[in-house]
């Protein structure tokens, strides 16, 4: 889905997002809430200036707001081919500047600002670690692809036949991209369908308190043993609960 | 062999828990015996370990409680599955919730386990952040790359969310692997093959200059340990969440990093361009050595 279409759909009484070189942000509407919005766009890659450009408007955010009430929440539009695989990107250190922007983003919440983001075309690896994955809550539009490399790929890396890659990934969404899989797996908090604008403000009042995902991943049977190699290791357990 | 001597690169994750921290003090979490293994490897038909490739436990470190973790290079190249990432995660939320003062990271990987590749990029992401997490509760991350592995991919991102990163010059930090980048963008784009082009762009030294590390020290195990001892006491002389200032401070010096060094092509530039003398010469000094001749120019790291 293009970003214009989307930011129709999700802000109906309007908003202010312009985009430069694949780099999306603004203003806008939902229900009664000014939310301020930053992401991508064109399955960009993600690399040092965008990356410093999305941190660049989440401190200016929090830089703003600091001391005010309310403070607006900040909405992530993810749409990124992954991390840019350029020689000059990793000389100029592209990890430190993913980590910037997940650090900004992890300030803005600790200030107070609700962070919520949507998958609304590609998530891939790299871009979405520090954009999607440092949400309090990321969802996903059905269509979206999300994943870190695709079956035929990891075929090549792995020497699994990608058959039975295929026929596995039947049974475990670890293998197989898509945003179903990453709802079972709890790192995707819901999947939107029809009305975006209800979902965006819905997911806005109901905004999970710390990282929830470990737990929703055995509540939703995809990922079995997170939740309780966490658990006993906090209760310094040396066996995993059934 | 003498114990000053022994090489932190050679060494595997168990000895370097072993040696590094106070004699006799490390006790492990999940240890191998509790055969916590990874779910998903077994339908692949790829090998298993009983401590899925990670070490975690707490130990004592020049007398100081401490929480540490060891990724093992030798089992998939370190890399993070569902089980490893998890370890790492009980180990964080353990230590903000007991106000551990430290919390070491001994990492070597590759990043996300291919082999798992969706709950491994989950999981990299819960470190990153219940390193975060750990950091707000006053407890400080310090992250150690010396090993032969490098630290790439996610886990690249997670040592930069850390307070501190110690690295010696054999040590590598990055995101994509070289092999990745001339995979997908050619030879050209990226020689994997050119080991020294490779060393200068990933290598401490140029972490080092470039502020994205804060010590480098010789390959020994006992000069990691000095050096963490040390930025441990430095990280929790300040605040060890983060702050707006701080993140303002490192958003100025990414940003003129791109300004100052974006058009050039090769490390040896931005060394000379940092003001190294005679930046050809870098690669052949030891670390004391380069520690003198680097430190004026280094870019502020934080």
């Amino acid at each position: 889905m293009d970003w214009q279409t989307l930011a129709d759909a999700l802000f109906p009484r309007g908003h202010s997002l312009s985009e430069i070189d694949h780099f999306l942000s603004g203003i806008a509407q939902s229900g009664e809430q000014t939310i301020a919005v930053v992401g991508t766009t064109g399955h960009a890659p993600i690399g040092v200036e965008i990356a410093l450009a999305q941190a660049r408007f989440v401190l200016q955010t929090v830089r703003e707001h600091a001391g005010k009430h309310p403070r607006p929440p900040i909405l992530m539009l993810v749409d990124t081919a992954g991390q840019r695989l350029r020689h000059r990107d990793e000389m100029l250190g592209i990890n430190s500047y993913m980590a910037h922007l997940g650090k900004c983003v992890e300030l803005a919440r600790r200030e107070g600002h609700k962070v919520i983001a949507l998958v609304y075309d590609q998530a891939l690896s790299g871009g979405f670690i520090t954009s999607g994955l440092m949400a309090d809550a990321c969802y996903a539009l059905p269509d979206a692809t999300i994943r870190v490399m695709g079956l035929p790929a990891m075929a090549r890396i792995t020497k699994v036949p990608e058959q039975r890659l295929v026929e596995l990934a039947t049974s475990n969404p670890v293998f197989a991209p898509g945003p179903e899989n990453y709802l079972r797996m709890g790192g995707v908090q819901d999947i939107w369908r029809g009305d975006l604008a209800a979902q965006l403000e819905q997911a806005l009042a109901t905004t999970p308190a710390g990282d929830v995902r470990s737990r929703l991943g055995q509540e939703r049977g995809g990922r079995n043993f997170t939740q309780r190699v966490i658990e006993a290791i906090m209760a310094g357990s040396d066996v995993l609960a059934p | 062999m003498n114990n000053d001597m022994r090489s932190y690169l050679e060494s595997t994750a168990r000895e370097r828990v072993e040696r590094l921290f106070d004699a006799g003090s490390f006790v492990e979490f999940l240890p191998p015996s509790s055969r916590v293994i990874s779910p998903h490897l077994g339908q692949l038909d790829a090998p298993v370990a009983f401590d899925d490739g990670v070490v975690v436990g707490r130990a004592t470190l020049g007398g100081q409680n401490v929480f540490a973790a060891a990724q093992e290079g030798g089992f998939m190249g370190g890399a993070v599955g569902e089980v490893h990432g998890a370890k790492l995660v009980g180990l964080l939320r353990r230590a903000a919730a007991e106000k551990i003062p430290a919390v070491v990271l001994l990492l070597e990987t590759g990043g996300v386990r291919l082999h798992e590749a969706n709950a491994g990029l989950i999981a990299v992401s819960e470190v990153m952040r219940a390193v975060l997490d750990a950091r707000a509760a006053g407890v400080a991350v310090v992250t150690l790359a010396g090993g032969s592995n490098g630290v790439f991919g996610g886990m690249g991102i997670v040592a930069r969310c850390t307070n501190a990163i110690v690295m010696s010059e054999e040590g590598r930090l990055a995101m994509s692997g070289p092999e990745v980048i001339e995979t997908a963008s050619g030879v050209e784009e990226f020689d994997s093959r050119d080991r020294a082009l490779v060393w200068r762009t990933t290598g401490g030294k140029h972490r080092y200059l470039l502020g994205d590390c804060q010590a480098i020290v010789a390959d020994s195990v006992v000069q990691f340990r000095a050096a963490a001892i040390e930025a441990i006491a430095a990280c929790r002389s300040r605040s060890t969440a983060l702050g707006l200032a701080e993140l303002e401070q490192e958003h100025a010096m990414l940003g003129e990093r791109i300004v100052r060094f974006g058009a050039m092509s090769d490390p040896l530039e931005i060394w000379a361009a940092l003001g190294i003398e005679e930046p050809a010469t870098i690669p052949m000094l030891d670390a004391a050595q380069f520690v003198a001749a680097a430190s004026a120019h280094r870019m502020g790291g934080c």
